[in-house]
């Protein structure tokens, strides 16, 4: 059981909406990012001369730039319906992490720099002059933000506090304010390849070992390769799935689906990194530079296909990005969608009868499914809306025999965060994720206690690690929360499996 | 009076022109910045047609706000569709002759204009006893809501109790038309009435009454779902391209 020094909040039967506690949370900041890692990403070392002047510009560079901005700044009548919707302020009371409480940070330095009304009448309409204090403000409330878009499904105006964040992010690089978490995350991804700094022959190494495994357990020589030149399919995967648990579990499962698919498929070193962490710091040039890796890597393995790994976040700029980031993708097939997610290949197969599964073997578990936020709101699986949520509903229930979903209101295109979104999945930020998180454990206790279900399956990999980390703090095992292809590859007879290995088992037991 | 009338009448001038131009001016800003990346919340349309019905839910029936919260929805749906009606109430005002769904529509008005005070009231109580909502309000808040009701009180009273020269209200506006200024009934109530809703033109360019033409440019709801069909590329990104 992990130790907090904070308060966990309580798991209740029925949600509640906290009264406003303000300023609960102002002291929760993230670390600043070191010199050497802004510069890396092409922002200045430390709080730069003038640092007010030169964020207002940034700001007006950004308000030319993005409509979104401009729009949602403008738009919001302070309605209210969103006050209720985001998990930080559900799980820390503290208004400020309430989407328009969030939103007014920076909405009350565009209009006293950039309105009529804020500029001669502030008081009137809540505009103030970016000082320190706001600046402060800025930097541990928009470190308090999954981007999850949770409030923007509720917003009569789809205002989105994702893309506020992200450019609050933005402008506070620009003065040399950056967090540590994720610019050394993207300073290792342009220096190695991958978040974790994995090096190519530890990627080997860990490769092989999986080729091990699966052949112990099936007698099956399931291939796992790196930087094969001219496989038809390049997988790119968040690196977690290399080593964390319950991620490679997942990996595991991709490459058994391959197998069973019959395709030829690589990772590839250059581009062992799903994630893109370019979107949580609202940078467009890091979050293109991050994704030319894959365009670069798709060239030099000559492959047909990209395939995604089961990450949140990564999805959506696969899916809603990467075209317009690193495309156009004319020299792939044009048979596939560029990019396919590894649930849309799995589903195809599924479809088609080709993958022998015996939903027995899962019958250890009683499951649930998460929708990842970035999937549910910001992505698409399949040809239809929604696609998102039922292609991974379809695979779990072709893969286990006892799945029931959470309370409707927490779930699809309502889904809470798991708490460790938008780049805060750092152990410096380990109170907000902890609170963050109890939305949606109230509602997974709920069916724990109401279904028995044991066991919980996520396609993100931040949801993954940080549901292993907090799930302790409420009295659950770290181990609940599983894998979606977890499923498939234990449900999956490959081809020329040994088909007798249920009986030694039940031999073994019997023994 | 003439005086009075004159006053008014280039009020209402200086009022239509900074309605017109403000809203031309945010709407040019608006359409010219550019979306460079694929942000529709999803589930999103897949089509163009998918998103204009999309949008019509919005407008029309409030779609997210329902999800999101029904006391918000049903004060807000209750006034916005009253002001819809008392707008068309008043078109008669503006048009000679009154054609003919504009007569069939002026009892509903009446309705309307009830219903905009009673779904002004609902929104205005919960800034001050929801604490979430009281936390999010400011001044302004509360100048356009008592804005907004003064402007609906003062017309109901003048519609039950104290009956103005409606005919020479007309008058007053077609006059304006044509640049001439026909005297205007110099009753207080009247003379407020009309002082308010000059106050609200001039203020809609410049306030949150830009959730209007807002909800319209929002790229969470206007977007197309496409974007692995479709390269989408802002022309500043191009350039980034070309580097």
């Amino acid at each position: 059981m992990a130790k907090a020094v904070f308060q966990v909040p309580e798991l209740k039967q029925y949600p509640e909406i906290p009264e406003i506690d303000p300023g609960v949370m102002a002291h929760s900041a993230p670390f600043k990012s070191k010199e050497q890692f802004q510069q890396a990403l092409g922002f200045p070392g430390e709080l730069v001369d003038d640092w007010q002047g030169k964020a207002i510009d940034k700001m007006g560079d950004l308000l030319g730039r993005y409509r979104s901005l401009r729009v949602y700044l403008d738009s919001c009548v302070k309605c209210g319906s969103c006050t209720d919707k985001c998990h930080y302020y559900l799980g820390t009371k503290d208004p400020k992490n309430m989407p328009v409480g969030r939103q007014d940070l920076m909405r009350k330095v565009y209009r006293r720099y950039f309105t009529l009304a804020g500029k001669f009448f502030p008081k009137l309409v809540g505009a103030e002059d970016f000082t320190e204090e706001v600046l402060n403000d800025w930097y541990s409330y928009f470190h308090q933000c999954s981007q999850c878009r949770r409030c923007s499904v509720f917003c009569p105006y789809g205002i989105d506090t994702a893309d506020i964040s992200m450019a609050a992010r933005e402008i506070m690089d620009h003065i040399g304010v950056g967090q540590k978490y994720c610019n050394e995350i993207i300073a290792k991804v342009y220096k190695v390849g991958n978040n974790l700094g994995l090096p190519g022959p530890a990627l080997a190494d860990t490769l092989e070992g999986l080729e091990e495994d699966v052949f112990d357990e099936t007698g099956v020589e399931v291939k796992y390769p790196l930087d094969q030149e001219g496989a038809d399919i390049l997988l790119v995967t968040p690196s977690a799935d290399f080593f964390a648990e319950p991620h490679v579990d997942g990996l595991i499962g991709y490459g058994k689906v391959f197998h069973e698919a019959g395709v030829s498929w690589t990772l590839s070193t250059h581009a062992s990194e799903a994630a893109n962490f370019g979107m949580f710091i609202g940078s467009y040039e890091n979050m293109r530079r991050v994704a030319m890796r894959i365009r670069e890597a798709a060239i030099k393995l000559k492959v047909k296909r990209i395939v995604f790994g089961e990450c949140g976040h990564a999805w959506r700029v696969a899916y809603s990005f990467l075209n317009t980031l690193a495309g156009p993708w004319d020299f792939l097939d044009p048979r596939y969608p560029v990019p396919q997610h590894i649930c849309e290949f799995t589903y195809g197969l599924i479809q088609e009868s080709k993958l022998n599964l015996d939903k027995s073997r899962n019958d250890d578990m009683v499951l649930t499914y998460h929708d990842s936020c970035n999937v549910a709101r910001a992505s698409r699986m399949g040809e239809k809306p929604g696609g998102q949520f039922d292609i991974p509903r379809a695979i779990i229930r072709a893969s286990v025999n006892h799945f029931y979903d959470m309370d409707e209101e927490t779930i699809r295109d309502r889904t809470f965060c798991c708490g460790g979104g938008g780049g805060l999945l750092t152990d410096d930020l380990m109170e907000v994720r902890v609170k963050g998180a109890q939305p949606r454990l109230e509602a997974l206790n709920n069916v724990i206690q109401e279904k028995g279900v044991t066991h919980m399956a996520a396609i993100c990999a931040i949801c993954k690690s940080q549901f292993t980390k907090v799930l302790p703090y409420y009295g659950m095992d770290m181990d609940q929360i599983v894998s979606v292809h977890q499923l498939v590859s234990n449900a999956l007879i490959l081809t020329g499996q040994n088909s007798d290995d249920d009986e030694d088992e039940a031999a073994d037991e019997a023994a | 009076m003439s005086f009075l009338s004159s006053v008014y009448a280039y009020l209402f001038y200086f009022a239509a022109f900074v309605l017109v131009a403000g809203l031309i001016n945010k709407v040019v800003q608006y359409a010219r910045t550019p979306a460079p990346l694929k942000v529709p919340t999803t589930p999103a349309p897949t089509t163009t047609a998918g998103v204009a019905f999309r949008l019509t839910r919005e407008v029309v029936f409030f779609e997210s706000l329902f999800r999101g919260n029904k006391w918000i929805w049903i004060f807000g749906w209750i006034f916005h569709f009253g002001l819809f009606l008392v707008t068309l109430r008043h078109l008669r005002y503006f048009i000679d002759p009154v054609w003919a769904p504009i007569q069939f529509i002026q009892p509903f008005g009446v309705y309307g204009g009830m219903a905009m005070v009673v779904g002004l009231a609902g929104l205005w109580a919960r800034r001050f006893l929801v604490d979430r909502v009281r936390y999010i309000t400011s001044l302004s808040d509360h100048l356009i809501l008592g804005l907004l009701i003064a402007i609906g009180l003062s017309g109901l009273t003048m519609r039950f109790f104290a009956h103005t020269d409606i005919v020479r209200v007309k008058d007053f506006f077609q006059g304006l038309y044509v640049g001439q200024i026909n005297p205007l009934p110099a009753d207080p109530l009247l003379l407020l009435h009309l002082l308010l809703v000059a106050g609200l033109m001039i203020i809609f360019p410049y306030s949150k009454l830009l959730h209007a033409p807002g909800l319209f440019f929002s790229p969470s709801r206007n977007q197309v779902d496409n974007p692995r069909e479709k390269r989408h590329v802002a022309a500043w990104a191009r350039r980034l391209e070309q580097d």
